[in-house]
């Protein structure tokens, strides 16, 4: 049987520490369900500021943490109760793409290590030649010549050019899913798009779904066809990429989407926000909604947690202010 | 006249030499600041604009050297003073908010120790109290409480400790703020926060302020002029408004076509190529390798920075050719 869902968020919880003091520990991420279908590709984005539980989605997703609570899903298994076949077909499955293109290149190993070596790893070449070939299309791909880039060393390239080689390196493993935590954040404007229509080229002509993890909404909007906002850990907002960012609901998504610096000198932000000390240094304290403290439109209902409501454009808002709409439609 | 320009910079060169090359970071590079105004610097990495930061402070170092070039603050040529005098002049006329500065604060001192140090540095008069009157009250102009004083920089968030960066910076009152991606690395709203904070301090002093980054979107919320660097040499200088709505230059014109809106859904352009090594330069304008409607010329000549109009200058031949 086919599993309905490729990659599954199950009621997850990531905590780190706790100790007697504090049995709960720091709650990176609370409560959260995802569910990346097998049947369409989409490029799904998280956002959220720092500290939101963003990166600790990803490396829960890349099996590089063990929830606290819930699970952890690849087609239909628990990532952390697989057999060793099965984990083998995850890892080549499941890709990354890191934040910052200098750091995962080994400066002594020229580019074609690294493509190499997930190709002996899961012996996808007969020979040398046809491991050569291999790389030459991925690198294609990306739209690199594989003879400007094959044997150099990664202080050779700019910071597009290796980014665009991991992505090619992700290619070779023909995976179902890539999970992207801040691929353009590092590179500069104007390869920045570039490497956003390569993304984007992967779910049209590849069929591999992607979890663009960012906190440029702007980017986010451009490609993404879900846009899935964390605050604190919690989601707070979740619906299609353009309801969200043109008509955001909830009061946390307002508030991100007028902070954009916007590309247009006409429309600069208007009125002042104001950042508190306490909201800045947030106490462990879970209760209620976690974003009253800095919300406009904080009511005495919101000392306790909010449920999820409809938006009112189609996405699911978690916030009292739409406790009229009743609950969202069912969700994917 | 030149009461009215806080800094005047005339041919600015910056060079390293490496392996017996001479490599220009930064090349010929002249501009006028006003009294109270914003000028943005973009340029991609690698396009000289932090390195002219440290050179107008005199910061860089060997094998980075500057060659006949002289930029006028308050009646004297910066490039040129004594030792002492540039040190005298740094903080209490001009001062530097470096990129990352916010990891520039020394982690076991306390806040109120470090900008105390500065003041002591140029006021050897001032009071015990004084000093910490004085500190308080920087700490208000930034937005922060004055128990911020206490703490040690771990306590504090990245924006909080960018206001920090910002408070020192505005310590001794300089008349000119150079601030290098004054808020790389916050999240949009603190960044937001961190802008607001920057601008009205520097309209509070009526300093004039340079700001160096790459983001284009965070240009056009605070900058009134903008200029644009590339591969170390200023290409394009415009009013913000009219950069933005007519940009002339044909890196500008793609770099904003490449920046995505959150307001509409459109295909992005990306500039083909990438920037070239400033050890192989290409000859002529060094933009032409990726320019779209690079003509001959532009392979033989290197296009100056003119005046395209009253407050615009731009360096293409094409450009220059539609004005005349």
């Amino acid at each position: 049987m086919k599993a309905k869902y490729l990659l599954e968020f199950d009621n997850v919880t990531m905590a780190f520490g706790g100790n007697k003091r504090n049995p709960a520990g720091v709650v990176a991420l609370e409560e959260l369900d995802l569910h990346i279908r097998a049947d369409e590709p989409k490029i799904i984005a998280i956002a959220g500021e720092s500290g939101s539980g963003k990166t600790t989605l990803a490396r829960l997703g890349l099996a590089m943490l063990k929830p606290t609570r819930g699970r952890v899903v690849y087609k239909g298994r628990d990532l952390w109760a697989m057999t060793k076949e099965e984990r083998r077909d995850y890892r080549r499955e499941v890709q990354a793409i890191f934040q910052d293109p200098f750091a995962v290149y080994n400066p002594f190993y020229t580019i074609d290590r690294l493509l190499m070596t997930p190709i002996r790893t899961f012996k996808l070449a007969k020979d040398r030649a046809q491991a050569r070939t291999m790389m030459e299309e991925a690198l294609d791909k990306v739209g690199l010549r594989a003879g400007e880039v094959l044997g150099r060393y990664p202080h050779q390239l700019s910071g597009g050019q290796r980014q665009r080689i991991v992505v090619a390196r992700s290619l070779l493993l023909q995976p179902k899913i890539i999970v992207a935590d801040e691929p353009v954040s590092m590179i500069d404007a104007s390869l920045r798009a570039n490497i956003l229509t390569k993304l984007k080229e992967l779910r049209d002509e590849f069929g591999i779904s992607l979890l663009y993890i960012t906190h440029d909404l702007a980017t986010a909007h451009q490609i993404s066809d879900q846009i899935l906002i964390l605050y604190r850990g919690r989601v707070v907002d979740i619906g299609e990429a353009s309801t969200v960012i043109q008509n955001p609901q909830h009061p946390y998504t307002q508030l991100l989407v007028s902070s954009i610096p916007r590309p247009d000198p006409e429309r600069r932000w208007q009125g002042t926000v104001e950042i508190s000390l306490q909201e800045l240094s947030p106490s462990g304290d879970r209760a209620g909604c976690l974003f009253r403290h800095r919300c406009p439109h904080a009511m005495i209902e919101c000392e306790t947690t909010p449920g999820d409501y409809a938006g009112g454009f189609g996405q699911t808002v978690a916030c009292y202010l739409y406790k009229e709409n009743g609950a969202p439609a069912l969700a994917q | 006249m030149s009461q009215d320009i806080a800094l005047q910079v005339n041919n600015l060169r910056v060079s390293y030499m490496t392996g017996g090359n001479e490599v220009k970071a930064v090349d010929d590079v002249s501009f006028s600041l006003y009294p109270g105004e914003r000028l943005g610097v973009v340029g991609e990495s690698g396009s000289g604009n932090t390195t002219l930061a440290l050179a107008l402070m005199r910061l860089h170092k060997p094998p980075a050297y500057i060659m006949g070039s002289e930029a006028i603050l308050d009646g004297s040529d910066i490039l040129a003073l004594e030792r002492e005098a540039m040190r005298q002049t740094r903080w209490s006329k001009l001062s530097l908010i470096p990129q990352g500065s916010m990891n520039s604060l020394n982690p076991v001192v306390k806040i109120k120790h470090q900008m105390a140090d500065a003041i002591e540095a140029h006021e050897r008069g001032w009071t015990r109290g004084r000093i910490a009157k004085h500190i308080a009250e920087l700490l208000g102009r930034v937005g922060l409480p004055d128990s911020v004083a206490e703490m040690y920089p771990h306590e504090l968030s990245g924006g909080m400790k960018q206001r920090v960066c910002i408070a020192l910076a505005i310590i001794l009152e300089p008349s000119v703020i150079i601030a290098d991606e004054p808020t790389s690395a916050l999240d949009v709203v603190v960044q937001r926060v961190v802008m607001q904070t920057l601008n009205d301090v520097q309209e509070q002093l009526n300093a004039a302020m340079i700001i160096i980054g790459h983001d284009m979107g965070l240009m056009a919320q605070s900058a009134d002029r903008l200029a644009v660097m590339y591969a170390g040499k200023m290409v394009e200088v415009a009013p913000i408004s009219s950069f933005f709505s007519d940009p002339q230059h044909p890196y500008s014109q793609l770099l904003i076509n490449s920046l995505p809106s959150p307001e509409e859904k459109r295909e992005l352009t990306a500039i083909p190529g990438s920037q070239p090594s400033l050890l192989e330069l290409p000859s002529g304008c060094a933009f032409h390798p990726r320019c779209p409607i690079a003509e001959e010329r532009c392979e033989q000549e290197i296009p100056l920075l003119r005046s395209i109009s009253v407050d615009r200058r731009a360096a293409c031949h094409l450009v220059e050719a539609q004005v005349s």
